[in-house]
C-alpha cells in the first residue's frame, strides 16, 4: 500500500481565520440568493442563478478547507479556483451589462458590495492552499 | 429600532474586534477578560432582538421583513459558533477568528439597522 502523505491541516492555524471568513461568505452568499429566487426570481434569472451557484461555492470551500485529506484540499483547489474565475467574470459582465444585473450578487462589481472580500478570499485561498499541499514535505 | 442602541451596539461589537486584533498583534490566544467582553456584545444583541421583536408585535414593520428577520437571527449565532469554532484551536488565530466575529456582528447590525429603515435587500 502507497504511504499516505501526511497533509498539514487546511483548518489549522491562520487557516481556522480563513475557514471562518468563508463561513460568514457562505451564510451570507445562501441567504442573499435564497431571498432573490424566492421573492423575485424572474426579474433577473441569470444573475440570480450565478448568486446560488456562488452560495454553493463558498458552502463547499468551506467544507473542504474545514476538512483533512488530499480530497478535500482537492476540492477546496477545484473551489477557490471556479470562485476566482467566477468573481472576475461577473465582475466583468456585471460593468460590461449592467443592465442585466440590476440587484447587487455577491460578485457584482468584483465584490463592492461586500468591500472587495469576495475578490481577495479566493486569492487568499489558493495562496494558503499552496502553503498546505500535500506533495510538499510534512512540517 | 431605535437608533442609539443600534449605534451603541455596532460600536461595542467593534471595540470587542479592535481588542482582538491587538491581542493578536501581540500573538495572544483568546483570554477570559476577552471572552466576557464578547459575552457582554452578545448580552447587548439579545436585548436588541427583544426590543427588535417588542417593535414588530406593535406593529411596526421593515422594509423587507425576511432580510430583517435572516440578519436579525444572524446577529444572534455570529458570536457563540465564532467563539466555539475559536476555542477548539486556542491559539493566536483563535483570537482573530473572535475579531472577525465581531466585525461581522458590527456590520450585521448595520445592515439591519438599514433593513429597519426601509432598505429592501
Amino acid at each position: 500500500m502507497e504511504p499516505v502523505p501526511d497533509v498539514p491541516a487546511t483548518a489549522s492555524g491562520p487557516g481556522r481565520v480563513l475557514v471562518a471568513v468563508y463561513a460568514i461568505f457562505a451564510v451570507a452568499a445562501t441567504s442573499r440568493a435564497g431571498v432573490q429566487i424566492a421573492t423575485r426570481f424572474d426579474e433577473a434569472p441569470l444573475p440570480y442563478a450565478l448568486s446560488a451557484f456562488a452560495a454553493v461555492v463558498y458552502v463547499l470551500a468551506t467544507i473542504a478547507l474545514a476538512r483533512s485529506g488530499v480530497t478535500w484540499w482537492r476540492v477546496a483547489l477545484a473551489a477557490c479556483s471556479v470562485e476566482l474565475a467566477g468573481v472576475l467574470t461577473v465582475g466583468v459582465l456585471s460593468i460590461a451589462d449592467a443592465a442585466a444585473f440590476p440587484d447587487e450578487t455577491v460578485w457584482s462589481d468584483f465584490g463592492r458590495g461586500y468591500l472587495f472580500i469576495p475578490l481577495v478570499l479566493p486569492v487568499v485561498g489558493l495562496l494558503w492552499l499552496r502553503r498546505t499541499a500535500p506533495t510538499r514535505t510534512p512540517r | 429600532m431605535i437608533s442609539e442602541f443600534a449605534v451603541a451596539v455596532a460600536l461595542s461589537a467593534l471595540a470587542v474586534a479592535v481588542w482582538s486584533f491587538v491581542l493578536v498583534a501581540r500573538n495572544r490566544p483568546p483570554q477570559r477578560a476577552l471572552l466576557a467582553g464578547l459575552a457582554a456584545v452578545e448580552v447587548l444583541l439579545i436585548a436588541q432582538a427583544v426590543l427588535a421583536a417588542v417593535l414588530l408585535i406593535a406593529g411596526e414593520r421593515p422594509g423587507s421583513m425576511p432580510t430583517f428577520i435572516g440578519y436579525l437571527a444572524g446577529s444572534l449565532v455570529v458570536l457563540p459558533l465564532g467563539t466555539v469554532w475559536a476555542l477548539a484551536e486556542r491559539s493566536r488565530s483563535a483570537t482573530a477568528v473572535l475579531g472577525v466575529a465581531c466585525v461581522t456582528v458590527s456590520v450585521l447590525v448595520l445592515r439591519l439597522y438599514e433593513v429597519w429603515g426601509g432598505a429592501g435587500a
